[in-house]
């Protein structure tokens, strides 16, 4: 099982001007998922179409399932089963005849390709829409079948690119449902995601990406030690205006207040006692506490740390951790407002 | 499981790089074809420029021109003109494939197929196969429509049969360039622009609606070395119909089956070599 599956080995690639990917290396043992983690532009998408024979790198070496993919792309392409970010799928075909047509230029007997096909519609939940035209589809019916679609040849290695990039929250758990699923059955799975909470629920290992390099490298538990930073916040029974100077000095950074004054949050180094401390000084001048959380790190938390930068359109995906607002996307800008709103 | 799979492609790389069999190319050519057909049946108006057009050219060249234009060497125009109608839709419907494979370039379905073990050129020899069925049914089209307003031919089964398949082979070379056209244009808007840029003049430029024998000197040069002429008159000659054409000196109207034979091979051997290169060159990055 030590067998490493996926190989980046130094990818360079540029597009004109643009530096799409600046050096980036990873590795992703048989059996294992890796999330590639990264904004918009990071260079994830490029990195798979590397590995997956569609783009050639001006520079570095990448090897999938053992086989170097710049010598030997068609065999490589036997190995592999690709879910693009733009569901790649034909339009006026049903769900059935693509799945048909996918098999039968990847190899299979019309026949076979018939009986499989069934059988991924049936666990995809398409087999109603199965002979409706593909156009007529949802987004996340065209993400499931496209899914379907690289899963066909049942492939050793199995690339998806942003497998629920603009799917609804319930579509998106059905695609993690599945993708679990396949990740008991032995393939090595390489999934890119702009959601911390997806890499933090599916990968064994995220690489982070940012502009090109590998920014970080680790399993979701070693990236959250990495960032010592942990999050407290308190409620407090009644607003009380002088409650972010009475916290500031313990956690000694900027304190966020809600639009009720109600809710004070702030980033801290976790410190024993931190807890205590905090509700101590709060009644000693005289305020009320309802509740007080301490939060370890998110990867959301994580992530912020090392881009230093929002990370965009994180906060469409992020339900699922249960946590409340994170600290990247949009949901920041508001609270730095508001803490300003508060100091000033 | 895993490393029972991760072992045999270790074998196989390195050692001989993996190939197509003969088989395995036709079933590949056979899944894309059915492909295209199905994307025709799906939007039936697609098929109007082998259908509806064929017949409306004909119906307007025979009762607006039939009485206007003589025919020398004496015949009716009907029996002249259907030979050259055949040749103008085929010659213009190549369009099609143009526009058919620019949209495959445009569509994500592209990526899907280059990230599969397919034998790739089926991409294309799929879309010109496909191409070629709706040419056939446009040849019906025309044939059926002539009939139904008077042609008539004397020749026999076999040569009639030859005059079609030597007008739907030299469309089909001509499906080759068109695809060169489809695989370097910007935007299948900008692939059909070939049409009306390359392939009207080619069309009518020719002995197909009128005989050369009015034209001015120099346009009438272009007009019988044109391929399309030569392979209007050789469908002509193997019809038994007018074919005013025969009486010109110039080398392919007086050999017009070789002639139209030489430029389909010709052609198909120079543009199907540069389809798959551009192919591959849109196909890489």
């Amino acid at each position: 099982m030590a067998d490493t599956m996926i190989e980046a080995d130094g990818l360079f690639k540029s597009y004109g001007e643009t530096r799409a990917l600046a050096g980036v290396s990873f590795s992703v043992p048989a059996g294992s998922v890796l999330g590639l983690l990264g904004p918009n532009g990071a260079g994830k998408t490029t990195a798979v179409r590397i590995l997956t024979t569609l783009a050639l790198p001006d520079a570095g070496q990448a090897r999938v399932a053992g086989i170097d993919v710049l010598a030997h792309p068609a065999a490589v392409r036997r190995q592999i089963g690709v879910a693009a970010q733009d569901a790649t799928l034909d339009g006026l075909l049903t769900g059935r005849q693509n799945l048909v047509l996918v098999g039968e230029l990847s190899g299979m007997r019309t026949g076979q390709a018939r009986t499989r096909a069934a059988e991924l519609l049936e666990l995809f939940e398409l087999a109603d829409a199965a002979d409706r035209v593909v156009k007529g589809y949802s987004g996340g019916m065209r993400r499931r079948l496209d899914l379907a679609a690289s899963l066909l040849m049942r492939p050793p290695v199995l690339f998806l690119d942003e497998p629920t990039t603009g799917l609804d929250p319930v579509s998106r758990q059905r695609v993690w449902e599945v993708i679990r699923d396949l990740t008991g059955s032995g393939v090595t799975l390489l999934l890119t995601t702009q959601y911390l909470d997806e890499a933090d629920a599916l990968a064994d290992r995220i690489v982070v990406v940012n502009h090109g390099q590998v920014i970080a490298d680790g399993t979701p538990r070693e990236l959250k030690e990495r960032s010592r930073s942990a999050h407290v916040e308190v409620t407090l029974a009644e607003p009380e205006p002088g409650a972010a100077g009475v916290i500031a000095p313990l956690v000694g950074g900027r304190v966020s207040v809600s639009a009720h004054g109600l809710r004070l949050s702030a980033a801290v180094d976790t410190a024993p006692g931190l807890a205590t401390a905090l509700v101590r000084a709060l009644d000693q001048a005289g305020m009320l506490v309802d509740n007080i959380e301490v939060r370890q790190p998110s990867l959301d938390d994580v992530f912020f740390a090392l881009t230093g930068a929002n990370v965009p359109g994180h906060d469409n995906g992020s339900g699922a951790t249960g946590t409340s607002a994170g600290l990247g996307g949009p949901g920041a800008g508001v609270a730095e407002l508001e803490s300003e709103g508060a100091q000033a | 499981m895993t490393p029972a799979i991760a072992q045999r492609p270790r074998d196989a790389a390195g050692t001989r790089p993996i190939t197509h069999s003969a088989a395995e190319r036709v079933r590949n050519v056979v899944s894309m074809t059915r492909r295209n057909l199905v994307h025709i049946s799906r939007e039936p108006m697609q098929l109007s420029d082998v259908t509806i057009q064929p017949v409306l050219f004909t119906v307007l060249f025979i009762y607006l021109f039939g009485g206007a234009i003589p025919i020398p060497g004496g015949g009716s125009y009907t029996d002249f003109i259907l030979a050259g109608l055949l040749t103008l839709n085929l010659v213009t419907s190549t369009m099609g494939t143009a526009v058919g494979l620019a949209t495959d370039l445009h569509e994500g379905i592209i990526e899907r197929f280059r990230a599969l073990p397919m034998w790739r050129p089926a991409v294309l020899v799929g879309r010109s196969l496909a191409d070629l069925l709706t040419a056939c049914l446009c040849a019906l089209v025309v044939a059926v429509t002539g009939l139904a307003v008077g042609w008539r031919t004397s020749a026999g089964p076999l040569p009639i049969i030859a005059g079609f398949a030597l007008v739907l082979f030299f469309a089909y070379s001509l499906s080759w360039v068109a695809a060169c056209v489809g695989l370097n244009g910007k935007s299948p808007e900008s692939a059909a622009s070939f049409g009306f840029i390359v392939l009207f003049p080619l069309a009518f430029v020719s002995n197909v609606l009128v005989p050369t024998q009015h034209m001015p000197g120099w346009l009438q040069v272009m007009a019988d070395w044109n391929p399309v002429s030569a392979v209007t008159a050789g469908a002509r000659q193997l019809w038994d119909n007018p074919n005013p054409s025969a009486s010109i000196a110039a080398w392919p109207m007086q050999h017009p089956i070789e002639a139209s034979l030489a430029w389909s091979v010709l052609i198909l051997a120079v543009a199907a070599p540069l389809a798959s290169r551009y192919f591959r060159r849109r196909t890489t990055e």
